[in-house]
């Protein structure tokens, strides 16, 4: 722990901004029933108020505070993408893990399937399973999940492609370990650092799919509250020349780069550790 | 090409110096001190081994003669004078013209410093065209005369190759004659021969010494193997931990060290097994019975190998690589199943594949590897890596395992309270490599196969690593297959030996039988290559092999 302060002091400034851009999000997306001042759907003042002390960044199209539905999009669509983020490496990763460790038709037939996923543009494959299951939440997360699946099936395979043929994974198969075996405690452990890395990278391109689906209404369905369906909804303001529509896309924005920012620094690190040895 | 008279003429004159050369390196955000104030000085035309261990600080100080530290390294002190020039003072420029075309540098791995994309040739005229030396179609036609110089196959020819289409000892070659484009005064050889064969070494040392003879060009020597250094040094520098231990001239050295230090390495290889009963009227615990084997093709790798293994025995397989001698490891693991013969086990048949294998089969053989670095899964701490087969193949728990995982670590000498967390990058070469031996153990098996367990390791490291593997025979009765090329390993730690050449046993048979005349044609040619304390070595027994060469004709894998 003292070792992991000691890296964070080191850290340079930009990725400190972007440690404090994910904490601040976090903060507000698990305490967004405490920060808030009125509740996620709740009908306060009429529609398109200006900002005012009552309202703090004013209310929407249908007269709902605008803070408030902020700090609850914070809250679903950060962990509608973290959870999916989540599925999408437990299934990518360990379909690469075992295409790699097993090899031959095993990693064959997962690699054809993945390529033919790969094959279809993301958001038409999405928009099109999402037209046909319907669009409640699991469906979206589930959908985007193993699209999201095939680009970490092609890493991990990758990297574990490396590790599969060193002599220690030949001792543990010469001393008859299993598959599972093989795979949790000898490759996974040493493909950890760029599966990490791209997990802060994927976390944003399906948090950017979950906007972008919402937007045309096909993600996170009304009335919950959500960044990307609330730039939809509030797109008539901007013709006034108010800003407050583009507050979600700021918010996305936002917490993109700061993710990346970390990401950044997380790669820079540990490719740094690999030239010392 | 017209040898060069003006250096020829300057013969004696100091050609580089070297004065309390400090220099220091940075691991974990400190720098330490890793060569503490060494001093060097080469002569035209001279030839100055340095020699030590892995962390002596010999490569370090070879590459600081350009002027020169790795990323990660600085010099702090001292001064470095090249033919009248402080190099410590020249600017990046001045050096960058002095580089390539006055000074040279032969890396140890040829195969990684060549760029497999270009042909040989154009990568040899790089340099001195880019130094504006001389124009390409000349430096073409000296690249040939140097091929050929340097006795490489078809010199006209070899050089619009590419480097993956000649052998690991031809590139090697290459690469001296890249060193030789521009006839530099100083060429810095870095362990050259280190990854060869003995048989390919022995051409390498031969032709670089001839063309450093012939163009009076002075060179650095870089190498662990005092052997090796002893055929081509005039003078001689042992160093050890960044300092000069010993100077002197290479018969000096040889024949008379000063320094215990130097003695130790100069008595490297003087082990020997104690010769143990005949195993007449035992049974063998292993036997290869007519095994052939190929890794697909028609290609194949083993050719109807049959050999033995007795309670108690080292039986060590020797050969070139290429040799089919670790495939003969995979084929009795099973990793790769034979296409035909059988493996019997105290007489009885083994699954010829790994997954057919139970687990007390698997338990009773296992196998030691040629890198501890990559043998030892770097995120497992010591406590997993030797706990994991006593649990798997005997079932131990707990205190018990805790216990017999202890026992085991001072078995190999290393003490388990200091030893037992730490993970392998916290060990050196030779302490993951004594990891491996006691995770060997842990199974109890009664073979252990040994794939050039002491190859990678340092002359003094590798030595003591045999010494412990003899010293666990004598204890506990387990037999040795040890694949090796190395014939000073095999004089010391076997009983009987199994000669191969591609695919083939030439000979085999118990060691004094093997080693003594009149040998096979090939195992006198292995046997001839091995470097022996004496300078006027290779110089003799160049003739006698070019004779042997003559009858194994076609019989042997190109080089």
């Amino acid at each position: 722990m003292g070792n992991f302060w000691k890296e964070l002091k080191k850290a340079p400034i930009s990725a400190k901004l972007g440690m404090l851009i994910i904490v601040v999000n976090a903060f507000v997306a698990i305490f967004a029933p405490i920060i808030s001042p009125y509740g996620e759907t709740e009908i306060v003042g009429s529609e398109f108020e200006p900002w005012s002390d009552t309202f703090l960044l004013g209310t929407d199209n249908l007269g709902r505070d605008m803070f408030t539905r902020m700090n609850y999009g914070a809250r679903n669509t950060i962990g509608i993408a973290v959870l999916t983020t989540i599925l999408a490496f437990l299934l990518g990763s360990l379909m690469g893990l075992l295409a790699s460790t097993l090899g031959g038709w095993v990693d064959q037939l997962i690699s054809r399937i993945v390529d033919i996923l790969l094959a279809i543009p993301t958001l038409i494959f999405a928009l099109l399973v999402l037209t046909i299951v319907g669009t409640e939440i699991p469906n979206v997360i589930a959908c985007i999940a193993v699209i999201y699946s095939a680009p970490v099936f092609r890493l991990a395979r990758a990297v574990s492609m490396n590790i599969v043929v060193l002599d220690f994974v030949e001792v543990a198969r010469l001393r008859g370990e299993g598959t599972w075996w093989i795979i949790v405690k000898e490759v996974l452990p040493n493909s950890m650092p760029p599966l990490v890395a791209e997990f802060g990278l994927r976390f944003c391109f399906v948090f950017l799919v979950i906007s972008a689906l919402s937007f045309l209404g096909l993600g996170i369905q009304p009335p919950t509250a959500d960044w990307g369906s609330m730039v939809r909804d509030n797109a008539t303001l901007i013709t006034y020349g108010d800003v407050t529509p583009l507050l979600p896309a700021a918010a996305i924005a936002v917490l993109t780069v700061g993710v990346n920012f970390v990401v950044d620094w997380f790669l820079y690190k540990t490719s740094g550790l690999r030239d010392d040895h | 090409m017209t040898t060069n008279n003006d250096s020829d003429a300057r013969k004696g004159e100091v050609l580089l110096e070297m004065r309390g050369l400090r220099i220091e390196g940075n691991s974990e955000d400190q720098w330490h001190e890793i060569v503490h104030g060494v001093d060097v000085t080469l002569r035209r035309g001279e030839v100055l081994g340095l020699i030590g261990e892995s962390g002596a600080g010999k490569s370090t100080i070879g590459i600081a003669s350009m002027g020169y530290a790795k990323p990660g390294l600085r010099i702090t002190d001292g001064t470095i004078m090249f033919d009248g020039m402080d190099l410590r003072k020249a600017s990046e420029t001045e050096l960058r013209a002095l580089r390539g075309s006055r000074i040279a540098y032969v890396a140890q791995s040829a195969a990684a410093s060549f760029n497999p994309a270009h042909k040989l040739i154009d990568q040899y005229c790089e340099t001195p065209v880019q130094h504006g030396v001389k124009p390409r179609a000349e430096a073409e036609k000296e690249a040939v005369v140097l091929y050929g110089r340097l006795r490489l196959p078809d010199p006209e020819n070899i050089g619009y190759r590419y480097p993956h289409q000649v052998s690991g000892g031809q590139l090697q070659r290459a690469m001296t004659a890249m060193a030789m484009a521009c006839q530099p005064d100083l060429i810095v050889f870095d362990e050259p021969t280190t990854a060869l064969d003995v048989t390919t070494q022995i051409e390498v040392l031969a032709a670089i010494k001839d063309i450093v003879r012939l163009y009076h060009t002075a060179a650095i020597y870089i190498t662990h193997d005092l052997a090796v250094v002893a055929q081509m040094a005039d003078s001689i520098m042992v160093l050890r931990f960044g300092d000069t231990i010993e100077v002197g001239t290479a018969r000096e050295m040889i024949e008379s060290p000063k320094e215990e230090y130097t003695r130790q390495l100069l008595a490297v290889r003087t082990f020997r097994k104690e010769e143990e009963v005949s195993n007449e009227g035992l049974d063998p615990i292993l036997k290869v019975e007519n095994v052939t084997a190929s890794y697909g093709g028609n290609v194949m790798v083993l050719k109807d190998v049959s050999v033995e293994i007795h309670k108690a025995r080292t039986v060590a397989v020797v050969g070139e690589s290429g040799s089919g001698k670790s495939t003969l490891a995979r084929a009795i693991t099973g990793l790769l199943p034979p296409l035909q013969g059988q493996v019997y086990y105290h007489g009885e048949p083994l699954p010829r594949a790994l997954k057919q294998r139970n687990r007390d089969q698997l338990r009773r053989m296992q196998m030691i590897y040629q890198m501890p670095d990559t043998a030892l899964n770097p995120r497992q701490k010591i406590r997993d890596v030797i706990g994991r087969p006593l649990e798997f193949y005997l079932g131990y728990k707990g205190a018990k395992k805790e216990e017999r995982t202890r026992e085991l670590l001072s078995m190999i000498e290393m003490e388990p309270d200091q030893y037992i967390d730490r993970q392998p990058l916290e060990l050196s070469g030779g302490q993951k490599q004594r990891i491996c031996i006691a995770r060997c153990l842990a199974a109890e098996p009664e073979l252990i196969i040994c794939d050039e367990v002491t190859s990678a390791l340092d002359q003094l490291v590798a030595e003591e690593i045999l010494k412990l593997l003899q010293r666990l025979q004598d204890e506990l009765r387990v037999s040795y297959m040890f694949i090796t090329h190395d014939l000073a390993t095999v004089k010391a730690i076997a009983d009987e030996i199994v000669v191969m050449l591609l695919g083939e046993i030439v000979e085999q048979g118990p060691k004094d039988k093997v080693l003594a005349p009149p040998h096979h044609d090939y195992t006198e040619l292995l046997l001839s290559s091995v470097p022996e304390m004496d300078p006027d070595w290779l110089d003799n027994i160049l003739e006698h092999r070019r004779e042997l060469e003559s009858h194994l004709v076609g019989q042997r894998p190109p080089d």
